[in-house]
C-alpha cells in the first residue's frame, strides 16, 4: 500500500483522478497495472475500484440495491451480481441495513458501503481517496481494519489521506505531496526520522529551573532538547514510560512542572520540517479530527 | 450501441425510475402538477381566450400535454446535477460501462414518467370535457409524438444538468429557457392574437409546430406538414443535445 499524504489542495485528488482516467493528463504519461491510463483506459476500468471523499452511493437506492447495479456495470456474469453484493454486505457488517436506502445509514455505513462497492468486482488495484475524512473515530478505525484486510488479501492499494496517522498505520510506503510536487517520500520511520519524531513537552513552572530541567532530560531524549518560550521539549524515540521517567527526574531536581504531554508529529509539523511553511488547510477539515 | 451498452442504460433506468417512485414529492409533479396545471387554464384563463373552431379545453390539451412534456425532463437534470455533486458520475466513469449509459438511462426513465403524466392529464381532460376528434390510430401516433417530444427535451435537460452548478440552478436554468418557449407558442392561445413580433417567433417555434401536429392528430385539425415538422424537429433536438451532453459527460468535474 502507498499512502500519498498532504494537506488539502496539494494534488492528492487530482492524481488519483487522474490514474483511474477520470481526468485526461495535461502531459507525460501514468500506467497503472501495466496498463497506460490515457490509450488502455477502458481495459484498466475493469482492473480498478474507486473509493472516493464523498461516499459515492445512490441514496435512493438500498445497500443491497447499489452493489447489485455496480457488479451490472462491471458487467458480473448473471447471478453474480447479486450474489457477491449479500457477500460483500455480510463482509462490511451491512447485512441488517441491505435492504434499507441508503439515505438512512450513517456516515460510517456510507463510508463502509462506498469501499464495499469499490470491492464488488475484486480489483487487483485499489484508489482510496481520503476514505476516512469526516468519520468518527470509532467509524475510523472499523474502516482501517476493513482496509487493512484488503492488503492482506494481496491487492494493490493507493491511498491519500491528510492525517498522518493514517498513513502510518496503513501504509507501506508514504509520498508526501505539497503543491503537486512529491516532497518526501519512504517507509513511515523514514519519514519521522526526517521529521524528528515524537517529543515529550514540559512547561515549567519556573523558567529559571530551565538549564537544570535541560540537564535533567538530556540522556532521555533521543537529541538535544530545545527550550523555546518557557516550553521544554525533548526529541524522544520511544513513548512507554518516557513521561513517568521525565516526571520522576524532574521531581528528584526538584524541578516544578505545570504541564507535561507527549507530541507526535502532525501533518503540520512534516511540512513545516520539509518545506519550511505551514500545511494550508483550506476548510480546517484537518484540524478537527486530531 | 453494443449489447452492454444496452444492458447498462437499461441497468441505469431502472435506478433512475426506482428514485422517481421513491420520493414522493416527485411523483406529485407527475401528477398533481398535471391536474393543477389543465384545471388552471381550463378554468381560469378558458373564458377569457378566443380559439375559433374550438371549445377552449379541446384546444388546451393538446398544447398543455406538450407543455408537459417539455419539462418532464427535469428530473434528468435534478438526478444529473446530483450525482454530480455526490460523486456519483466519478464512480460510474471509472466503471467499465458505457459512456453514455448513464443519459441514457435517465432520459428513458423519464419516458415512463411522462407516461404517467400524458395518462393523468388525459383523464383530467376528458373529465371536464375534452373529447378526441380523431381515428384511434392518430391518437396512438399522438401520443408516440408526445413521448419523443419528450425524449427529446429529457437530453436538453440533461445537458443543462451537466452544465449547470447545482440541482437548484439546473432547475431553474431549465424554467428559464423553456418556459418562454412553451408560452410564445400555439399552446395556450391563438399566436393570430400576439404582437407581430412574437407572432413571427410563434410560427417557426417548434413547440408551436409540435403543438399543431397534436391538433392534427388528437382533433383532426389540417395538419400539413406539421407531424413530419415536429418529428424532424423532436429528432433533431434529441440528435444535437444528445452529442452535447455525452460530450460534457465524458470530460465532468466534480463540483
Amino acid at each position: 500500500m502507498l499512502g500519498l499524504l498532504g494537506p488539502n489542495g496539494a494534488g492528492k485528488t487530482t492524481a488519483v483522478r487522474i490514474l483511474t482516467t477520470l481526468l485526461p493528463l495535461d502531459g507525460g504519461s501514468a500506467r497503472v497495472a501495466g496498463l497506460d491510463v490515457a490509450r488502455e483506459a477502458g481495459e484498466l476500468r475493469k482492473r480498478i475500484g474507486l473509493a472516493g471523499q464523498y461516499a459515492a452511493v445512490d441514496e435512493n437506492l438500498t445497500g443491497a440495491e447499489n452493489l447489485e447495479m455496480v457488479g451490472r456495470l462491471y458487467h458480473l456474469p448473471k447471478g453474480e451480481p447479486r450474489a457477491r453484493a449479500a457477500e460483500l454486505l455480510e463482509r462490511f457488517d451491512l447485512s441488517d441495513a441491505a435492504d434499507r436506502l441508503v439515505r438512512t445509514y450513517s456516515g460510517g455505513m456510507r463510508r463502509r458501503l462506498d469501499l464495499a462497492a469499490a470491492l464488488v468486482a475484486r480489483p487487483p488495484v485499489l484508489f482510496l481517496d481520503e476514505p476516512t475524512t469526516g468519520l468518527d473515530p470509532r467509524s475510523r478505525i472499523s474502516l482501517w481494519e476493513t482496509i487493512e484486510g484488503r492488503v492482506a488479501g494481496g491487492t494493490t492499494v493507493l491511498l491519500t489521506t491528510q492525517y498522518l496517522d493514517e498513513a502510518d498505520r496503513l501504509a507501506d510506503r508514504i509520498s508526501v505531496i505539497d503543491r503537486g510536487h512529491v516532497i518526501a517520500e519512504g517507509s513511515s520511520d523514514e519519514l519521522k526520522d526526517q521529521v524528528g519524531g515524537e517529543r515529550v513537552e514540559v512547561t515549567l513552572e519556573s523558567e529559571a529551573d530551565a538549564e537544570a530541567a535541560r540537564a535533567a532530560l538530556e540522556s532521555l531524549g533521543s537529541e538535544a532538547p530545545e527550550l523555546a518560550d518557557g516550553v521544554l521539549r525533548v526529541p524522544v524515540s520511544q513513548r512507554r514510560g518516557t513521561i513517568a521517567e521525565a516526571v520522576r527526574r524532574l521531581n528528584e531536581a526538584g524541578i516544578g512542572i505545570d504541564d507535561i504531554a507527549m507530541r507526535r508529529p502532525t501533518l503540520d509539523d512534516v511540512f513545516l520540517k520539509l518545506t519550511g511553511h505551514a500545511a494550508e488547510a483550506e476548510d480546517g477539515e484537518g484540524e478537527e479530527e486530531r | 450501441m453494443s449489447a452492454t451498452a444496452f444492458s447498462d442504460t437499461w441497468v441505469l433506468a431502472k435506478r433512475a425510475f426506482l428514485r422517481i417512485i421513491r420520493a414522493p414529492d416527485l411523483i406529485l409533479a407527475f401528477t398533481v402538477q398535471p391536474i393543477m396545471f389543465v384545471l388552471l387554464f381550463a378554468y381560469v384563463f378558458g373564458g377569457a381566450i378566443e380559439t375559433p373552431g374550438y371549445d377552449y379545453i379541446d384546444f388546451l390539451i393538446p398544447g398543455i400535454l406538450v407543455q408537459t412534456m417539455s419539462f418532464g425532463g427535469f428530473v434528468t437534470a435534478l438526478g444529473l446535477a446530483e450525482d454530480l455533486k455526490k460523486g456519483l458520475v466519478d464512480r460510474f466513469r471509472s466503471l467499465p460501462m458505457s459512456r453514455s449509459a448513464v443519459l441514457a438511462g435517465r432520459t428513458l426513465a423519464d419516458v415512463a414518467t411522462n407516461t404517467i403524466s400524458i395518462t393523468v392529464m388525459l383523464v383530467v381532460g376528458v373529465i371536464i370535457g375534452f373529447s378526441f376528434h380523431a381515428p384511434f390510430l392518430h391518437v396512438v401516433a399522438g401520443i408516440l409524438l408526445l413521448l419523443l417530444f419528450g425524449y427529446a427535451f429529457s437530453w436538453v435537460f440533461a445537458f443543462i444538468g451537466l452544465t449547470s452548478s447545482s440541482p437548484e440552478a439546473a432547475q431553474s436554468l431549465g424554467f428559464i429557457i423553456i418556459f418562454p418557449l412553451t408560452f410564445i407558442s400555439s399552446a395556450f392561445v391563438p399566436p393570430e392574437s400576439m404582437p407581430a413580433a412574437l407572432q413571427a417567433f410563434a410560427e417557426v417555434n417548434p413547440f408551436t409546430i409540435t403543438v399543431d401536429a397534436m391538433r392534427s392528430l388528437f382533433l383532426g385539425a389540417p395538419a400539413g406538414n406539421d407531424v413530419w415538422g415536429a418529428v424532424a424537429w423532436s429528432l433533431g433536438i434529441a440528435a444535437f443535445f444528445a452529442f452535447l451532453a455525452v460530450a460534457k459527460y465524458k470530460r465532468a468535474v466534480v463540483r
